[in-house]
Order: C-alpha cells, then sequence, then structure tokens
C-alpha cells in the first residue's frame, strides 16, 4: 500500500506480560486519539490471562475513520513491555517482529540488549528503528511505582510519533483512573484497587502518571528516529 | 436485589421510528458489549435470562448492571444454555419482551429449544457474540455457529461493528414483535473484535425508551395466568390424528419461513436495507457480512485510493437472505470475493447459489479458530482477480 497512507495512521501492536498494563495502554491510547479528535479502534488479544502470561493489546490509530478489527497482523509499531517477550519468545508471534512493515518502530522496554544478530539483520532491511529504555526504572525512579511503566510506553510511543498532546493523554488517563465508564475484568480492577491503595488519592495517581509521560516526552524530544541508526539508546 | 429495592426510572416512550431515526444522538466511545446493553437499557425489556459464556459473559453482566439500575424488570442467570432458551420460551407465554445472549458452545448448548422459538412464536431477541466451538478449546472469534442457527427460521442480523450493534439490536426489538414476523430476531456479532473492542456509537438518550410491548397484539396470545387452567397450546396437533400431526407441523413450517420472510420489509423499513453497496459499476466486488465486512471497507478504501475498479457489498440480513438484492448488485460482476470468519464459507455458499454465475465467487480468504483477518490477504485477492502483483510478505 501506497507510502503517505502509513503516515496518518499507525497499526500498533503492544506486547507484554499480564499485570504490566498492556490492555490498560490500549484503552488510554484509544481514549487520548478520542480526545484529540482523531480515531482510533483497540482490540485486547484473549487468552491465558494470568500475572505474567503473555498478553497483546492491538490499537489503530488514525487521523480517518477505522473500519478495520480483529488483532494486528502487520504492524507499523511494536511496543515490548517486558524482556522476556523477546528472549523467552512470550508473544504471539515467533519472532516477536513478524508481519512489521518497513519503515517501522519497535519501542522496547528493557535494560539490555535482546535483540540477537538474526533479529538485527532482519530489522536492518526492514529499515526499522528500534528504541530501548527502561521503562520500568523510570515508572520506579518517578512514580515510585513499576505499575506506571505502561504510562513510560505509552508516553514514549507518543512522544516520538506526536499523535497527540499532553492535554489529550491527561484527559484519558483522568478518565480511566477517575472515570465510571471503564469496564475492568476482575484481575485488572484488583490491580487498580491494590494500586488506589498504595496512591491515598486518585489524583495523587494521575499526576504521578503524568510526571512519568512527561519525562519520556523530554526523552523523546532529544533525538529525530528518523534517518538514525537501527537501536536508539536511552538512559534512564 | 427485589424490584422494590431497584430505582423507579422516569423515562420518555417512543415508537421505534422516532428512536431510530429522529432521536437526537451523542456519540461514545465505548465496547460492542456496552453497545449491545445499551441497546437493551433503550429497548424497554421487560425480561432478560442467561447463562455466562465469553465472550457473551460482558454484554450479560452489563445487561444484569442495567437490571440493577432499574431498566430491566426481571433479570436472573439460569442454570445452563438449554435452560435458559427455555425458560425464554416459557417467559414468552407471559407476554414480556426478551433479550438473552450466548456465544459459540452456548449457543450449540442451548439450540435445541431456540430452534423452538420460531414454531412458538417467541418474540424473543437473541444476542450472539461469536466464538469457536470445535476442539481445541478457544475462546476467539468464528462464526461458524451462526451457520447452524441459520436453519432454524429465525431473523438473522450480522453486525459490523459497535454502532451496527446498537442500531441492529434495537431494530430487532421492533421487528421481532411485528404481528406478521413474530419470529425471534438474532444480532450476530464477533465475539472480542467487536465486544471487547472500542469503537464510535452515537446513542440516543437513555431516558428514551421503546413503547411497552403489547402481548394482545399477537398471532399467539400470551396465556392468561390469572384464570386456570391456562392452556400452553390451543389445539395441539398431536391431539388430533398422525396425519393431522404431520400436516399442520409441515404448514407451520412454511409459515414460519413466511414469517422469515416477511421481516424483509422491516429489514428496508429500520436498516434501510438488507445489503449496502459501493461503487456499484465496479468489475471485482468485495462482498462480506459481520466483521468480514469491515475488512471489505477497508480493503475497499485501499482500493479506491489505488484507482482499482473495486465494489464493496455488505450483507446486513443473513436471514432472510437477500437473494434478489445480492443478484442485482452483483449483475455486471466479473469477480467477487467472499472473506470469511469460518471454515465453511457459509455465507460464500449462499452467494454462490444466489446468482446464476456462481463460478465467479472466488471462496476466502477465510480464517478459523478465531484468527485475525488482515485487510492485506484481502487486497492480494482482489489484485489477482484483477491480473496484478501484490507483494504481501509474510
Amino acid at each position: 500500500m501506497a507510502e503517505q497512507k502509513k503516515k496518518e495512521r499507525y497499526n500498533i501492536r503492544i506486547s507484554g506480560l499480564g499485570g504490566q498494563g498492556v490492555v490498560t495502554t490500549a484503552h488510554i491510547l484509544g481514549s487520548t486519539m478520542d480526545n484529540a479528535g482523531k480515531y482510533a479502534s483497540l482490540v485486547p488479544f484473549f487468552g491465558s490471562e494470568k500475572r505474567m502470561a503473555p498478553v497483546e493489546a492491538y490499537v489503530r490509530a488514525s487521523s480517518e475513520p477505522i473500519y478495520e478489527v480483529g488483532e494486528v497482523v502487520y504492524p507499523d509499531i511494536i511496543m515490548i513491555y517486558h524482556s522476556q517477550v523477546v528472549t523467552h519468545g512470550k508473544s504471539y508471534t515467533m519472532p516477536f517482529y513478524t508481519g512489521l512493515k518497513p519503515n517501522s518502530l519497535i519501542i522496547i522496554n528493557t535494560d539490555f540488549d535482546v535483540l540477537n544478530e538474526d533479529d538485527i539483520k532482519v530489522l536492518e532491511d526492514l529499515n526499522a528503528t528500534v528504541v530501548q529504555f527502561d521503562a520500568t526504572k523510570l515508572a520506579l525512579d518517578i512514580a515510585g511505582t513499576e505499575l506506571a511503566t505502561n504510562m513510560a510506553m505509552m508516553g514514549m510511543l507518543l512522544g516520538l510519533t506526536k499523535l497527540v498532546t499532553t492535554e489529550n493523554i491527561e484527559a484519558a488517563v483522568k478518565e480511566r483512573f477517575l472515570g465510571t465508564s471503564f469496564v475492568s475484568s476482575g484481575g485488572t480492577a484488583m490491580l487498580d484497587s491494590a494500586i488506589e491503595k498504595k496512591f491515598k488519592k486518585k489524583e495523587e495517581l494521575l499526576a504521578k502518571n503524568m510526571e512519568v509521560i512527561n519525562k519520556t516526552f523530554e526523552m523523546a524530544d532529544q533525538v529525530d528516529i528518523s534517518g538514525s541508526e537501527l537501536i536508539v539508546r536511552f538512559d534512564v | 436485589m427485589d424490584a422494590s429495592q431497584r430505582p423507579q426510572l422516569e423515562k420518555q416512550k417512543a415508537d421505534i421510528n422516532y428512536i431510530l431515526k429522529e432521536a437526537p444522538r451523542e456519540q461514545h466511545f465505548i465496547t460492542g458489549a456496552q453497545a449491545m446493553a445499551e441497546a437493551v437499557k433503550r429497548a424497554n425489556v421487560d425480561m432478560a435470562i442467561a447463562y455466562p459464556i465469553t465472550p457473551q459473559s460482558e454484554v450479560m453482566h452489563l445487561v444484569g448492571d442495567i437490571y440493577a439500575q432499574g431498566h430491566i424488570k426481571e433479570y436472573y442467570r439460569a442454570e445452563e444454555e438449554l435452560g435458559t432458551m427455555s425458560a425464554i420460551a416459557g417467559a414468552a407465554r407471559a407476554g414480556v419482551r426478551l433479550f438473552t445472549a450466548t456465544s459459540g458452545p452456548g449457543l450449540l448448548r442451548g439450540l435445541e429449544a431456540i430452534v423452538s422459538w420460531s414454531g412458538h412464536r417467541v418474540p424473543a431477541v437473541l444476542g450472539i457474540l461469536t466464538r469457536v466451538v470445535n476442539a481445541p478449546l478457544s475462546i476467539q472469534p468464528d462464526n461458524i455457529e451462526m451457520a447452524y442457527m441459520m436453519h432454524c427460521g429465525a431473523v438473522m442480523l450480522h453486525a459490523e461493528n459497535q454502532q451496527d450493534t446498537f442500531d441492529y439490536t434495537l431494530a430487532a426489538f421492533a421487528i421481532t414483535e411485528k404481528v406478521d414476523v413474530y419470529i425471534p430476531v438474532a444480532v450476530a456479532t464477533e465475539g472480542f473484535f467487536v465486544t471487547h473492542a472500542k469503537g464510535y456509537v452515537n446513542m440516543t438518550s437513555d431516558d428514551l425508551c421503546l413503547n411497552d410491548f403489547d402481548p394482545v397484539a399477537a398471532p399467539v396470545p400470551a396465556m392468561d395466568n390469572e384464570t386456570p387452567p391456562a392452556r400452553i397450546q390451543r389445539d395441539a396437533p398431536v391431539q388430533k390424528s398422525n396425519f393431522m400431526s404431520y400436516l399442520i407441523h409441515s404448514v407451520w413450517q412454511q409459515e414460519i419461513w413466511d414469517s422469515n420472510q416477511r421481516a424483509m420489509k422491516y429489514i428496508y423499513e429500520y436498516l434501510g436495507g438488507p445489503i449496502e453497496v459501493q461503487n456499484p459499476e465496479a468489475d471485482v466486488f468485495v462482498l462480506g457480512s459481520g466483521c468480514a465486512a469491515a475488512q471489505c471497507r477497508e480493503a475497499h478504501r485501499y482500493a479506491q485510493e489505488d484507482g482499482l475498479s473495486v465494489g464493496f457489498v455488505k450483507v446486513k440480513a443473513i436471514r432472510p437472505f437477500p437473494t434478489q438484492e445480492i443478484r442485482d448488485a452483483l449483475k455486471n460482476a466479473k469477480a467477487v470475493i467472499v472473506p470469511e470468519h469460518n471454515i465453511i464459507g457459509w455465507l460464500c455458499k449462499e452467494v454462490k447459489a444466489a446468482i446464476p454465475n456462481g463460478g465467479i465467487v472466488v471462496e476466502g480468504p477465510r480464517v478459523y479458530g478465531g484468527m485475525t483477518l488482515p485487510v492485506e490477504l484481502i487486497m492480494k485477492e482482489i489484485h489477482t482477480a484483477l491480473g496484478l502483483e501484490y507483494d504481501l510478505k509474510l
């Protein structure tokens, strides 16, 4: 398909482990696009939902209406929330980048180099850009909880793609944690309640999440990923 | 929670035409499960009964919530699906507006009761949130169960997205209650891809709901439970003779399928017709229902951008099947690609049988077991049909 379509449309595949907020990210990303007056559709993959089991969610984001449904088989952007997705093959595709389109973006939460030589060769041929940073450490440093890892990942994605403004994001994060319209699964509801206890007030949770997101925006502003080397590393 | 503990809601009641076509709407970004439950909320449903099965469970969970909020008079979880579907039939005798929903294996478990609904003239709306049926276990969407449903007399609508799920479910209540129809209406859509995915839905206010159900306007009057003995079936065929039993049954089957056909005029009235056609002069058509229609629509858009002669047909009504409409839409087609979310290709078979030159129908692409149907696979078939190369890297 033509190149100009790709610029207006991102098909995003998010892979992580149960409990990392993969599905929550998809919901917030969708609402963020909605707040920006753009379009999104999102779908989680449902399998054995439990902590540490592979989890995937998919978001389509565009400036035009989206008709397509189902999991994203040919992504433009892949987000990897845990190094085990790569090293232990905890993805619904093997290898994790199956179906990746040329000139695409991969964001990986890791504190070490997870790609092997074969991966690097394939991704170089696809002219991909891989952004590596320790989102979990960033979440712990700023928000004081690894449960904000998903905010760091989402912030990096939005910081790099400049799809929406921080105001759009703030409204979406607020809706997710303070709103009434969200339908969550049992496990997600338990995590929500655990994190609420940790932050006495939900407003505090919101503020911490936004601090994490703002930090990733600053980091993303430091680099130009177009025409960069295959792997871009951020120190946290 | 008994009825006295629930809120008593003051709602404005209106005709379906007003609700579907005129009432102001507001856009929401919600899941398909929420969209179906919101439609049930606005349909002024008397009673919902269900047994949970993934991915239907989110719909019926939400229907339970709206029961607690006072939008429905009665709701309970049955012992299993055959019990659910039998209880729906029983509740119909009392003359109330009914809703239930199920998925894949649950539908099959309840099917014996469901297939009797048409003959018993049960005006119920059945949500089918499609799911894989066969072993090995999967909970993902695959609309094979719709193939089993297609021959029981029920009207069947197939929703493409969250908006359709809302509109079709509301329209289903109006269609099922028409005296000249009065058979169940099933609204199917793919589990997860619609039920657990968020999309845009323009909805009417939830202060507005459908007029009350009128059990008197029925070809089979409700039982008078106040005056015993209540009789379930008048002039039961088996109490005549064997011959009369066969005769009555065969006549009744004809009547059910005639009722099914009579639903078509209401499908025109409420859904604007059983099919949607884009670019009718094209050489190659992509034709689909449900989520496959969504994928076809996207493929159609890409084809337009690339200047290819491609048309799009969405099939909204599976029963009654729009044979004539499809024949008219495809009369100049050189090839028809029918992508599906099931292995047997039930829609493809129906389309082949509907048109005089069935050989132009391309079978597939098909995905099953709950797999996603990538638009790229449809684009590959479009290019092949047009004699063009398409580079699809896997």
